[in-house]
């Protein structure tokens, strides 16, 4: 009896079946890369805002909430929350629509099912620098194939062509068909994941509660509206909050394709905290301006992942 | 005229042929079971009378017209799913007018068919509730009143017992059974489980790999089985089929009993019992009868008032009368008719 009742002898091996020691270990290399790329960056965003530094001084001199003050005050910081704002929303119901479209599509069987779900993830994997850079093409005030596209079908170019007279629609040089190719664009690089979210809900929904109500006599729209679509509602404020965050801080499809214009009609928020503060070096104005959007964004954030987890319990 | 008929039915998903120039037709008012093991094209079947898939071949009529190409919302049938398939957004309430607002019916209608149909089932007081805070025997009745608010010309039932425990599926019978003779509307059922085939069905279409096998009333399925197949399929434990020659000879296990002095017209077999299962109300004897069975062994099927004590190990003389056996062809498994019992 005596061997049994001792302790077994203390073996490192067993450290890694102690489940909390193991789950501290396995999450530790995200707890720091949050803190050093998201955390320390945000609470220098927020020290800079409070202050008066500049690139070329970059001191931490703190002034309270004056720059906030200058920053509110300004034409093109109101301009660009308009802006953002309309960017933000359009691109978004255009890809809640079409997602929702092209999700109902990809349900059915169909020869060649495959291939196009290949090539509507495709955006997806491209880098968006990229894909942006193809569109900026697409957009050319002179070589745009869509206005190529367009004379040849004689709506362009014509003296009493649809679309104008002139030779070409200068996509990017009036200020709403750049807003409009802006958002275009946004809308492309964010369809495959809202399709995506939208197809795994999609497949959620039972078989039978689909035939069900075929049997029951309601039509296409009665069953999409009445039975698909409440069923899907949390899936789809998913994807929705996803799209609009990613579309609300994002600057990359802006930056390339306009750089804000023309005169600011296509400045978003953070293609205007980017220019203000690391192209015109202000930093103190550019971290107040990249802030603004903090609240709004936690605001709606909470608002849809409240409005998810209502629908998914009732 | 039948209210619900099906001509050559075939249907094949991809290469495979799930079913095989299926014929039924359902006379007025009838209970129709369709009973086979799963996989054997019973639901694929009701799916597409219900105009949930089409067929590759054959054509569906219903009420005479031919609807093969309509779609479920033109043949003004219901059909209750195995999971219900409740809407579980909706309340009870929306859930049973469901079909009513896809007619466009006036709300005070709405109103007056959904309390009808809820009192039908008993179920008028969970009108406000959602479908996940019901028990399953509830959900059954909902699904059942969403089915008949609306009076359509055909009921489909696609296993909607199945989930139900034991004891509710007893009292979930009855209630189907007599529900359905009062309000009379022609139902096509479809269910793997025989006992409850026998006892709900008028008639009942036994099927297996897509065909038929036979159509008839529970005793005409049960006495006199069209082919091996339903022989074995329907009855617990099947039948008895053991090989004399060139046929296999068939008797109901409840057929073949001790001999004890019995003398009308009977055939003997010398049984060697290997084991007792005492049941309660019933006592079943498995053993040997020295000629090779289909089933592995044979089977008697004692009721309790048969006091005969048997043991494993022994051989006793049992006997079945000479109008329960049936013969079937060795081969093909087909019934023979007209074929006397020829001992070699």
């Amino acid at each position: 009896m005596e061997g049994v009742e001792q302790a077994p002898a203390f073996s490192l091996g067993y450290v890694w079946e102690r489940e909390r020691f193991l789950a501290a270990v396995m999450i530790a290399p995200a707890v720091l890369y949050i803190v050093a790329l998201v955390g320390f960056p945000f609470i220098l965003a927020i020290l800079y805002s409070l202050s008066d530094a500049t690139t070329g001084d970059p001191t931490l001199h703190l002034v309270g909430l004056r720059t906030f003050g200058i920053v509110l005050r300004d034409p093109v910081f109101l301009k660009a929350l308009q802006n953002t704002f309309i960017f933000t929303l359009v691109s978004q119901i255009l890809v809640l629509v079409l997602a929702k479209i092209l999700a109902l599509v990809l349900m059915e069987d169909f020869r060649g099912k495959r291939l196009v779900r290949f090539l509507i993830l495709l955006p997806w994997t491209a880098p968006i620098s990229l894909g942006a850079i193809g569109w900026l093409w697409i957009f050319d005030s002179i070589f745009s194939p869509m206005d190529w596209v367009a004379r040849s079908l004689g709506l362009l170019g014509g003296s009493n062509a649809l679309l104008g007279a002139e030779s070409n629609l200068y996509w990017l040089g009036r200020p709403i068909l750049a807003m409009a190719a802006v958002i275009l664009v946004q809308t492309w690089r964010i369809l495959p994941l809202a399709t995506v979210i939208l197809l795994a809900g999609l497949t959620g929904i039972p078989r039978d509660v689909l035939d069900a109500a075929q049997v029951d006599g309601a039509s296409f729209w009665r069953r999409l509206f009445q039975v698909i679509m409440p069923m899907l509602l949390p899936i789809m404020s998913i994807a929705f909050l996803f799209g609009f965050v990613f579309t609300f801080t994002d600057m990359t499809v802006v930056y390339v394709l306009t750089r804000g214009g023309p005169v600011n009609s296509t400045q978003v928020l953070a293609s205007w905290a980017f220019l203000k503060g690391i192209e015109a070096g202000d930093l103190a104005q550019g971290a107040a301006v990249a802030l603004v959007v903090f609240p709004a964004l936690a605001g709606v954030t909470a608002l849809v992942l409240l409005l998810a987890r209502r629908a998914e319990a009732s | 005229m039948a209210e619900v008929e099906a001509r050559g039915i075939t249907k094949y998903f991809g290469e495979v042929k799930v079913l095989d120039n299926v014929n039924l037709a359902t006379r007025k008012r009838e209970f129709l079971v369709l009973l086979g093991p799963s996989g054997c094209g019973k639901t694929t079947l009701l799916r597409i009378i219900a105009g949930l898939e089409k067929p590759t071949r054959g054509e569906v009529l219903i009420g005479g017209r031919e609807v093969t190409g309509l779609p479920p919302r033109a043949r003004n049938i219901a059909m209750v799913f195995q999971s219900y398939a409740l809407y579980p957004h909706m309340t009870v309430f929306e859930n049973i007018s469901f079909p009513l607002r896809a007619q466009h019916i006036r709300k005070d209608d709405i109103r007056e068919k959904v309390a009808w149909a809820a009192g039908l089932f008993g179920i008028e007081n969970l009108l406000k509730r959602k479908p996940r805070e019901l028990s399953g025997g509830e959900r059954q009745r909902v699904a059942l009143a969403r089915a008949m608010v609306r009076m359509p010309t055909v009921f489909l039932l696609d296993e909607p017992l199945s989930n139900l425990d034991a004891k509710l599926r007893a009292s979930a019978r009855e209630e189907l059974q007599m529900f359905q003779k009062r309000i009379g509307i022609t139902t096509i059922y479809v269910t793997h489980d025989q006992v409850e085939a026998m006892g709900l069905g008028n008639r009942i279409v036994v099927m297996d790999q897509g065909r038929v096998r036979q159509i008839g009333t529970p005793l005409q399925v049960y006495w006199d089985p069209a082919d091996t197949f339903v022989a074995t399929f329907v009855g617990s434990p099947p039948m008895n089929l053991v090989e004399q020659g060139e046929v296999l000879v068939g008797f109901r296990p409840e057929d073949f009993l001790p001999l004890e002095g019995r003398e009308e017209d009977i055939e003997r077999f010398q049984f060697e019992v290997s084991w007792v299962e005492n049941l309660g109300a019933e006592r079943l004897v498995y053993g040997n009868t020295g000629f090779q069975s289909r089933n592995g062994r044979v089977v008697s099927r004692l009721a309790p008032n048969i006091r005969v004590s048997l043991e494993a190990g022994k051989t006793y003389t049992f006997a079945v009368p000479r109008l329960g056996i049936k013969l079937f062809d060795r081969n093909t498994g087909t019934r023979l008719r007209g074929v006397s019992v020829g001992r070699g």
